[in-house]
């Protein structure tokens, strides 16, 4: 698998969470995938992205477009320093949440890409990676 | 020091004044301003020889300090031009060379005036360069402050421009909502259309997704929270314009809105139509009867 082109997004306000989404758009369409696709990889983007700011304390977006034969797909990585995932199980059980949102963004980014992997310590930092391949 | 820097760099602004302002014609002349053709030379060249004039009166009675009273014309006179430069588009380079070009032929100048003469030479220099950079870094301020102007006013026209709520018919409002949900506009939004819906004595507010390009967690929880605070007061919500792949990603999501909704706004405002006990009727007879 090889990475053809990637970017490197802040996440430290509102701002930057519509940013993220505009620019995993801009890419999404670039490697030319459909309309339900598109919107499904800017809708899991937008949950982690705010994720990061609102539980991770800010941190960044990894853009890149991955090909792995003919197949061309968007990974997104995301990584804060924060508290970290004391329990993440819990944390990815639908309508559990820490904070005051609706408890689906975690769950709910895992259904809408192809590959899903978070790892967490606490008091060191949160990584998430999703992938959506065309 | 022999000489006082003020004194070196008046004297050469006084003398030489001819000379100078060619050099720096020429020099305006050859910058890309002339060349986007945003501004014609006389005009370049009136604005120069102000300027140049009412540098040297801020530098007669204030010294080399640019942000003293004596300066007072000048900085207006250039906060105008960088203003109307921003205006025009010029870029910032255009805008601050307009200052900074100036440098050259004083500092060719003060060399023909303190060649021999090398401590007042640098004394002129610095003074011109204190001078000149104030005044450059003050253009830069205007021009900045101008286009932030423009996209502050650009926001505030946004923030007016897209929370409408729209009176349908009797009893029914709606809502169409237009851009990302995820800021303090929401707050906005939702007001609006609670104090439209006493306002009207709304029975049914239908709201419209069609133009909000994502839709997350997030904003599914400002729909809930909105059309739960709406049912709060006695009105019925319907969500509407929920798009194909829209309607797929909330699916995967997990969100459920718990509220009736519909594909398009004329399938929503149809149902309300219907709940209020009105319906929509073809005039068929009058027009095929008007046809013949």
């Amino acid at each position: 698998m090889t990475v053809t082109k990637s970017e490197t997004l802040p996440i430290r306000s509102g701002d930057d969470v519509v940013r993220v989404r505009q620019q995993v758009r801009a890419l999404a369409i670039d490697i030319g995938l459909g309309l339900v696709d598109q919107t499904k990889i800017i809708t899991a983007a937008s949950e982690l992205a705010r994720n990061t700011l609102d539980y991770g304390g800010g941190g960044e977006v990894r853009a890149e477009i991955v090909q792995a034969g003919t197949r061309k797909g968007l990974r997104l990585t995301f990584e804060d320093q924060g508290p970290g995932i004391a329990d993440i199980e819990q944390a990815m059980t639908d309508h559990y949440t820490s904070g005051k949102g609706l408890g689906l963004g975690l769950g709910g980014a895992k259904r809408l890409s192809n590959e899903f992997h978070i790892e967490s310590t606490s008091g060191v930092g949160t990584r998430v990676t999703i992938a959506r391949w065309k | 020091m022999s000489m006082d820097g003020a004194d070196v760099l008046k004297r050469a602004l006084t003398e030489d004044e001819a000379a100078i302002l060619e050099a720096w014609y020429i020099s305006l002349r050859e910058g890309t301003s002339l060349q986007s053709g945003r501004i014609r030379e006389a005009e370049l060249q009136t604005q120069a020889k102000a300027v140049f004039g009412q540098l040297r009166d801020g530098l007669s009675s204030g010294g080399v300090d640019a942000d003293a009273d004596s300066y007072t014309p000048l900085r207006e006179n250039l906060a105008d031009i960088s203003r109307s430069r921003a205006i025009q588009g010029f870029t910032p380079t255009d805008t601050a060379n307009f200052v900074f070009s100036l440098k050259e032929p004083i500092f060719e100048a003060l060399r023909r005036k303190s060649a021999a003469d090398a401590s007042a030479l640098a004394a002129g220099v610095w003074a011109a360069g204190k001078v000149l950079d104030r005044l450059g870094l003050l253009t830069m301020e205007v021009y900045l402050a101008s286009r932030e102007e423009v996209i502050g006013r650009q926001g505030q026209e946004i923030a007016e421009l897209s929370t409408p709520v729209v009176r349908l018919w009797d009893g029914v409002l709606a809502l169409p909502l237009i851009g990302t949900l995820d800021s303090a506009r929401t707050g906005v939004v939702m007001e609006n259309l609670l104090q439209a819906i006493v306002d009207e004595e709304a029975e049914i507010a239908i709201i419209d997704i069609t133009g909000v390009p994502t839709v997350d967690t997030l904003v599914a929880q400002h729909l809930l929270k909105t059309v739960a605070a709406a049912r709060l007061m006695g009105a019925d919500c319907i969500v509407s314009g929920i798009r194909p792949q829209i309607a797929q990603t909330m699916v995967h999501l997990g969100v459920e809105l718990n509220v009736v909704s519909k594909a398009t706004l004329a399938d929503a405002f149809a149902l309300a139509l219907r709940r209020t006990g009105r319906k929509v009727v073809r005039q068929q007879a009058t027009v095929t009867g008007e046809h013949r």
